[in-house]
């Protein structure tokens, strides 16, 4: 089972590294809009006013309901010949994943919220504290605790299902290992098996230290409940 | 100053819900130094009382006066109000991401401003009274449910109210956790504390009540002290409420 060295041949190696970056770049962009907005999101899905919650509601099914590749295919086709606006692939990538993240970590956040009891801040009144700080030292705290688990297995998920953006043109990591294996196919028959290996490696390295932190935070807050 | 000083006055309290009275014109006055005890039939309006007076609940007529103040749910100055009112819920809640000696600092030290150290002090000498010195540093997690009843009376002592408020404090402990939870509160009866307490615990209640206000339907039957109330009760409703904890074959 020889041909390991397709992966060191020229500068095979380095290109799958640019092509992991452009991955984790578009991971980290969207995963960096879809906090702030999801928060936003997540804090308008617990208001009092019922037009504005379904409003939430509906964006968040819409997004959910569609496969993440329907989106991409929307976004970067669909806006071209809509607006003549000619998006790049990555750009169109970031949208969609920001516009998915968005609505799931809105989602999250809600739940969070709403996962502290009534009692906990009813507590917080009754010591005299005001709604704001009753916020900031009691329920903010608590609701981060259950959140940050759930936020990073989001992000983990939205860095395997970057690999989709191959189809739309964007040469990540995914795609460059393709492009490795289809320039070698006849000297090294074995090169698929390799570069995939090191691509599994590659998303493992960056995904697997993401779950175990996810679970021990989710272990240590379930422990502390 | 009057002889009696009232630290609660209420009057004419009414409070709906979805348009059925659950209380329907109360009047009842606490004076400083007093204890009463409420009782009556689960669903008369007793906790609901409770809530109104701290403002927890916004209420439909009446009024409800603190030190002549009065306490309006959702008023801009209802946070300086409530401190002078602590209250203990029957659930504890004690805050989970917060060490027991947190628990107790932080209203003091977020609301009052009072600086850490005085409070420390004073939160470590509370637990001491409570018997729970060795907990100062664990979670609320660790603690029993009797355990963490105690600490929630600390928390809300802490902030010197002048009137206590304690809900069924009781109602969701074990059997043998009841009598180190009462015990303190006794304490602080005979210690000179302000209390309106809502209780099923008939013993406790005779003994720690100045005066027993009895209520159902959402407003007060009987009203009277202790030893009278529970030996010969005026009204047929109070005779036969307290029937209901006797028994015989």
């Amino acid at each position: 089972m020889g041909g390991a060295e397709i992966l060191f041949i020229g500068n095979n190696f380095a290109r799958l590294l640019e092509g992991l970056w452009v991955t984790v770049r578009i991971s980290l962009i969207s995963i960096a809009f879809s906090l702030v907005l999801g928060t936003a999101l997540g804090a308008a899905m617990t208001v009092k006013n019922r037009a504005v919650r379904a409003v939430c509601r509906v964006y968040l099914e819409i997004v959910r309901v569609m496969p993440q590749l329907v989106w991409l295919f929307i976004v970067f086709f669909g806006i071209t010949k809509l607006t003549g606006l000619n998006l790049g692939g990555e750009t169109s990538a970031v949208i969609v994943f920001t516009l998915w993240g968005t609505a799931e970590t809105g989602d999250l956040v809600r739940g969070a919220f709403q996962s502290v009891p009534k009692h906990q801040r009813e507590s917080a009144l009754s010591l005299g504290l005001t709604k704001f700080q009753s916020y900031v030292y009691i329920i903010f705290p608590q609701a981060l605790r259950g959140l940050i688990p759930n936020i990073i297995n989001l992000s983990t998920r939205m860095i395997k299902t970057t690999a989709l953006v191959s189809l739309i043109g964007v040469t990540e990591v995914l795609k460059v290992g393709k492009q490795i294996i289809d320039a070698n196919r006849f000297e090294y028959p074995n090169a698929a098996i390799w570069v995939y290996a090191a691509i599994f490696f590659m998303y493992f390295a960056i995904c697997f230290p993401l779950s175990w932190a996810a679970s021990r935070l989710a272990k240590k807050s379930r422990k502390s409940d | 100053m009057p002889e009696t000083e009232h630290i609660i006055d209420i009057n004419g309290l009414v409070k709906r819900f979805n348009g059925t009275a659950v209380i329907d014109g109360i009047d009842l006055s606490v004076s400083k130094g007093e204890v009463v005890v409420l009782i009556g039939p689960s669903g008369c309006g007793k906790s609901t009382l409770l809530r109104c007076i701290n403002g927890l609940e916004p209420i439909d007529a009446g009024t409800v006066t603190l030190h002549g103040e009065p306490v309006v749910h959702n008023s801009r100055n209802l946070y300086k109000i409530r401190q002078k009112i602590g209250m203990v819920f029957q659930s504890y809640d004690l805050f989970p991401h917060l060490t027991v000696l947190k628990n107790i600092m932080l209203a003091p030290m977020k609301v009052q401003k009072r600086s850490k150290e005085e409070i420390r002090a004073e939160a470590l000498k509370l637990l001491e009274r409570v018997g729970l010195s060795d907990k100062a540093e664990s979670f609320p997690s660790e603690l029993s449910g009797g355990q963490k009843q105690r600490v929630a009376i600390c928390r809300s002592l802490i902030m010197n109210p002048e009137i206590m408020l304690l809900d069924e404090i009781t109602a969701a402990l074990d059997p043998e956790m009841v009598h180190e939870v009462l015990d303190v509160v006794l304490d602080l009866a005979k210690n000179g504390t302000t209390m309106l307490i809502v209780t099923h615990e008939m013993a406790f209640a005779k003994a720690a009540a100045d005066r027993i206000v009895f209520i159902d339907g959402g407003v007060i039957v009987e009203e009277s002290e202790p030893d009278e109330f529970f030996t010969a009760p005026k009204t047929e409703r109070a005779k036969k409420f307290l029937k209901t904890f006797t028994y015989s074959r």
